[in-house]
């Protein structure tokens, strides 16, 4: 069996575990920049607060009742890692698959024991890190999805949802659920499935899978099978694109100099965003770091990383190279002796699931396939001719690359000045 | 009465954030070193004060409150969310929507959140809202000025 195990408004649940006050209160977190409300509690739902919605367009009298945070990427990440290492403890095989979901296979465990283990485990998830989160059973990725979401929704299942490929109880819910709901099958895809007549994951899953892959593609007809119950999309495809991309490099010899350190970074930067748009992915953010030898005792030690995160999700080079720019700006130390520096794209999401909504300046069609191009000639230049035939120049002044986050709550896990204050 | 003091070990200064499995000399190359056989582990703080990793949490105290038992203002906490809280316990508690740092206890047969500061008084929990955030386990507390924790 596979579960899917998800974090329930994830960036909200964070920021509730240390700030117990947002508990049932209207909370909304927004994207980077202060654009869009990204992740909302079931209250401001209620309110018709919409996902993706910018924050300016939200009605002031609606407004005023909201609690709106900026998104505070070192805590959900942090808090993120807490929730893996539970979810690990209880199965050896766990795939993150995004900041807050993770695919787990239950293979070899004895079937009637899993809904028992599977509450266990959202009670110690809950326990250790205070996020409650979600379980979806079922033998395929696709009906495990499913399962998660009836988990999320269903009073009665108390948080862990099995689906039973052939069960009646599947059929039923098949049968109401319209094919737009099913992971994978995207808005177009959907009207051209009705004008077959699939309207229902139920149609859909009887439907012949020969003639969908005649019709579309190896993905629907995967689809069809997993909507049966057959594990058909491999965990190493469903894991593309990676959750984070790390490309670091020692230096030579000890460097102090600043100009060595942009460098290196430019080049790290290049490479990660060669990789990412390799796997077709976008990053949200970027994470540098910068360290000194430390087996070299005489010399004075360093460590320092910082995550910038970017204005929207990109896999432009020059965007990524910017921001790992300001990242070392604010990170380098005069007269040290570095010896290893790096970054690593952090946050990714798939080209298809991009939600364009969540831009906070959305890209003209025309700019973004222009934008496309040049990555792409970029990248064939540097795999025909070798790395680094083409490089990025100078960046522009970064001074101006300042994110707007006016709203952000402590950085509590990750930063010694800011944690939680207890009143004692 | 005199303190008695042992010294437990080194402590490893250099200690990267990375946890990496001690390689007990199997890569060698020329004269192997004498002292190799001797050679142990460093001690780091963290393995003697956090069990559990992912359900632990470092948290500051405010207020006087806790002196009693050795907790000043400014002190840092440290914070296991994994433990059973018990009578007796310091406990960090969630009371209408404030996280507080008390000791668990019962008056009569009444729970109690027991400072240990004579001029406060001890809180009921009936009737209010709240939860165990997590139990401490340990407190920091820093005798040399200006050093941080």
């Amino acid at each position: 069996m596979i579960a899917l195990v998800d974090c329930n408004n994830f960036y909200v649940s964070c920021e509730r575990v240390f700030n117990p006050k947002l508990e049932g209160q209207p909370v909304g977190v927004m994207s980077n920049n202060d654009g869009c409300v990204v992740a909302r509690s079931a209250e401001i739902k209620q309110l018709g607060v919409a996902m993706g919605m910018p924050a300016h367009q939200i009605d002031p009298h609606i407004r005023r009742q909201c609690i709106l945070l900026s998104s505070n990427y070192a805590l959900y990440g942090d808090m993120s890692r807490r929730v893996t290492d539970v979810l690990s403890q209880h199965t050896p095989h766990v795939d993150v698959y995004s900041i807050d979901e993770s695919f787990l296979s239950f293979e070899g465990f004895a079937l009637e024991t899993l809904e028992e283990r599977c509450q266990a485990m959202r009670r110690q998830v809950h326990r250790d890190t205070g996020i409650p989160v979600s379980v979806g059973l079922s033998t395929s990725k696709t009906l495990a999805k499913i399962a998660n979401h009836r988990a999320k929704k269903e009073k009665g299942f108390d948080g862990v949802a099995i689906m039973e490929p052939n069960s009646d109880d599947t059929r039923a819910f098949l049968e109401q659920l319209p094919v737009t709901e099913i992971w994978g099958v995207a808005g177009r895809s959907a009207a051209r499935l009705r004008t077959l007549g699939i309207e229902t994951a139920w149609q859909l899953r009887e439907s012949s899978p020969k003639h969908l892959r005649k019709h579309f593609s190896v993905v629907m007809e995967r689809i069809v099978w997993e909507l049966r119950g057959d594990d058909c999309i491999p965990l190493d495809d469903m894991t593309q694109p990676k959750q984070q991309i790390m490309v670091s490099r020692s230096f030579g010899r000890l460097t102090s100099n600043k100009v060595d350190l942009h460098e290196a970074i430019r080049v790290h930067t290049s490479r990660a965003g060669e990789k990412l748009r390799k796997q077709q992915g976008l990053a949200q953010a970027i994470m540098v770091f910068v360290r000194t030898n430390r087996f070299r005792s005489d010399l004075p030690s360093y460590s320092k990383s910082l995550v910038v995160p970017l204005p929207h999700p990109t896999d432009d080079s020059r965007e990524l190279v910017k921001a790992a720019m300001a990242g070392l700006e604010r990170i380098f130390k005069e007269g040290i002796l570095y010896q290893k520096c790096g970054v690593m794209l952090m946050d990714l999401c798939d080209h298809d699931n991009e939600q364009l909504g969540l831009l906070a300046e959305p890209q003209s069609d025309e700019k973004r396939e222009r934008n496309k191009k040049l990555m792409a000639t970029l990248d064939k230049l540097n795999c025909e001719h070798g790395k680094n035939t083409v490089r990025l120049g100078m960046p522009r002044k970064i001074n101006s690359w300042e994110l707007r986050c006016e709203h952000r709550t402590p950085r509590y896990t990750t930063h010694w000045n800011e944690l939680a204050i207890v009143k004692s | 009465m005199s303190l008695h003091l042992s010294v437990l070990g080194r402590v490893d200064t250099t200690s990267p954030p990375l946890k990496l499995p001690l390689a007990a000399g199997e890569v060698r190359t020329g004269f192997p070193s004498p002292a190799d056989d001797y050679l142990e582990a460093e001690l780091d703080l963290v393995d003697h004060l956090v069990q559990h990793p992912s359900a632990t949490y470092y948290l500051r105290a405010k207020g006087t409150s806790m002196t009693g038992v050795g907790i000043y203002d400014g002190d840092l906490l440290i914070v296991d969310r994994s433990l059973e809280p018990k009578l007796g316990h310091i406990v960090i508690m969630s009371v209408d929507g404030e996280l507080t740092c008390k000791k668990l206890g019962k008056i009569g047969n009444r729970p109690y959140l027991i400072a240990s500061n004579p001029e406060f008084r001890p809180i009921p929990l009936d009737g209010k809202e709240c939860q165990v955030w997590g139990v401490v386990t340990h407190n920091i507390h820093s005798l040399a000025p200006g050093f941080s924790v």
